[in-house]
């Protein structure tokens, strides 16, 4: 009974992924079929050795690195005031809902155009997507309202589990509310934590439609999603673009196992 | 007293910053085009021109048409095959089940844009670019892995003894299927469904990447293309209206099943 679901994940995704492979060793440019050709690893060469893929890396780290960890600070806090709420708590868990239904590219124009020169309220005359450090902040406050309620929600699951005689116990042998914290709370949340991190920072490292709707990948914000769209549909560059999206896999895979790895190594 | 004060100040500053952006939105659609450069939160005099217009605007009621049909059609696809490949997985316990999720978990884990690649160029050899069916298969297989994780984790809270009770009863297999599991498991099936059509509504990567006219573009995509009834001014009243319309009613449906969403969403934390 799971054979028509293997089939169509193995079909649709597993068989394009290795196609890609194949794709990323080749010059292969669709706006020059002719000179098709296997090319072996130039296209990696061509990618490692130039700037922009290191520039449109840091961007990325940046970027997820600065989402994630404010939306981590700022969910943890919401899920232990939700926790902790005598009152509220059931309008909270509904009204936090409504950035995760919103659709991403929906938030992003909401943001683009608060912040844009003579349309928003926000900046007055400043063009805050026309300068870096500007549009990294839009971009990053976009991705932290849109997030932070998920993670709210994924931490609050977990402090839920956390039975309450723990606390009572601490208490009782003078721990304060800081250690409290460190001590007891966190351990016993951290399998929740472990997951919203690890699904959180995939999902940031592979961030497109903010960017897209936003920048378009100027004044430094390209990410290398949209590296790879660069290249394999306005450049038509396949050859190219199936490198970077290999490269971004990789990427991927490694933040994976990073956190399986000290998942497993402290438990 | 005091916790009470602290709870509204909280409730108070999360419902601010949440709602901001829509309320945002609402007045910017609200705006008529003379005055959408007046940078003001607030409409100062408000006006509906901005969403008749929409309506009279083929760009956004093909394109409206377009995602309604292929998320829906992607979607329903999806929990079906999702259905029987978690029943398969919860109940079944046969060979190779942790294979199917752990694969499922990896593909969600996957960067979409590695599949733009090939996929275009094999639906351009295929002539299945810009169609409807070229956006529903890869809708379909990234939106199964999700469908699979969320109802395995929905059976596993079944008490399947119900169905052997039933059949001491007397009931067949399928009586016991049809009277006792499925009305127990058709909370879980709407969930999935309602997550899985979100995801399918709002995809964007493969709605730009694999479309190139209004003929398989779906409102995501058409947003980013948007020119309103003049070429020179960019319509962010238009825009601002268009993204309320695809916004709002999946912001309802998700408010309305809240309970159940939470429970899935947050499935895979408690576990671990």
């Amino acid at each position: 009974m799971a054979a028509p679901a293997l089939l169509l994940m193995v079909a649709v995704t597993v068989v394009p992924v290795l196609r890609t492979a194949a794709l990323s060793l080749e010059n292969y440019s669709l706006s020059a079929p002719g000179e098709r050709a296997f090319a072996g690893l130039d296209n990696y060469g061509r990618i490692l050795t130039s700037d922009t893929w290191w520039q449109d890396l840091a961007a990325t780290v940046v970027l997820t690195v600065t989402s994630v960890g404010l939306e981590f600070v700022l969910g943890f806090a919401l899920a232990m005031a939700m926790h902790k709420m005598l009152w509220g708590r059931q309008f909270l868990r509904t009204i936090v809902l409504v950035p995760y239904a919103v659709l991403t590219v929906v938030s992003a124009f909401a943001f683009r155009f608060a912040f844009q020169p003579s349309v928003g309220f926000v900046g007055g005359d400043f063009n805050w997507l026309g300068e870096t450090w500007s549009a990294y902040s839009v971009i990053v406050l976009t991705e932290v309202w849109k997030t932070t309620p998920f993670m709210a929600l994924m931490l609050l699951a977990g402090l839920v589990t956390v039975p309450g005689e723990v606390y009572e116990a601490a208490k009782v042998d003078g721990a304060g509310a800081w250690q409290r914290f460190w001590r007891v709370t966190v351990p016993c949340v951290r399998p929740a934590i472990v997951v919203a991190l690890l699904f959180r920072t995939l999902d940031a490292f592979r961030v497109f439609d903010t960017v897209y709707i936003q920048t378009q990948g100027a004044v430094g914000t390209e990410t290398l999603s949209f590296l790879s769209y660069r290249f394999l549909i306005r450049d038509l560059e396949v050859g190219l673009g199936s490198a970077v999206s290999v490269l971004l896999f990789v990427c991927v895979a490694m933040i994976a196992a990073g956190f399986v790895r000290a998942f497993r190594g402290e438990s | 007293m005091k916790r009470r004060i602290a709870d509204l100040l909280v409730t108070t500053t999360v419902a601010v910053w949440t709602l901001a952006p829509i309320v945002w939105v609402v007045s910017l659609s609200l705006k008529p085009a003379s005055l959408q450069n007046d940078g003001r939160f607030l409409p100062a005099s408000p006006t509906l021109e901005n969403y008749t217009g929409l309506f009279t605007n083929p760009m956004f009621t093909t394109a409206l048409r377009n995602s309604v049909g292929i998320s829906l059609i992607a979607t329903t696809v999806s929990v079906i095959v999702a259905v029987f490949a978690a029943y398969a997985i919860a109940r079944l316990r046969f060979r190779g089940n942790g294979a199917v999720l752990g694969l499922a978990l990896g593909l969600t884990m996957f960067p979409a844009i590695a599949l733009v690649g090939p996929l275009f160029t094999l639906w351009t050899d295929l002539g299945l670019f810009d169609t409807w069916l070229g956006l529903i298969i890869p809708y379909v297989s990234f939106s199964l892995p999700l469908a699979i994780w969320l109802m395995t984790a929905f059976f596993r809270t079944i008490p399947w003894d119900l169905e052997e009770s039933a059949q001491m009863d007397g009931a067949s297999r399928l009586q016991a299927l049809l009277r006792v599991i499925i009305p127990v498991a058709a909370p879980g099936v709407v969930t999935t469904f309602l997550l899985t059509f979100l995801a399918c509504w709002g995809e964007f990567l493969f709605a730009i990447s694999l479309t190139s006219t209004d003929r398989s573009r779906t409102v995501p995509a058409a947003l980013a293309f948007f020119t309103g009834e003049s070429e020179f001014q960019q319509p962010y009243g238009a825009i601002a209206a268009a993204a309320l319309m695809v916004t709002v009613p999946v912001v309802i449906l998700v408010l309305i099943s809240q309970r159940r969403i939470v429970a899935g969403l947050t499935s895979g934390a408690v576990k671990g």
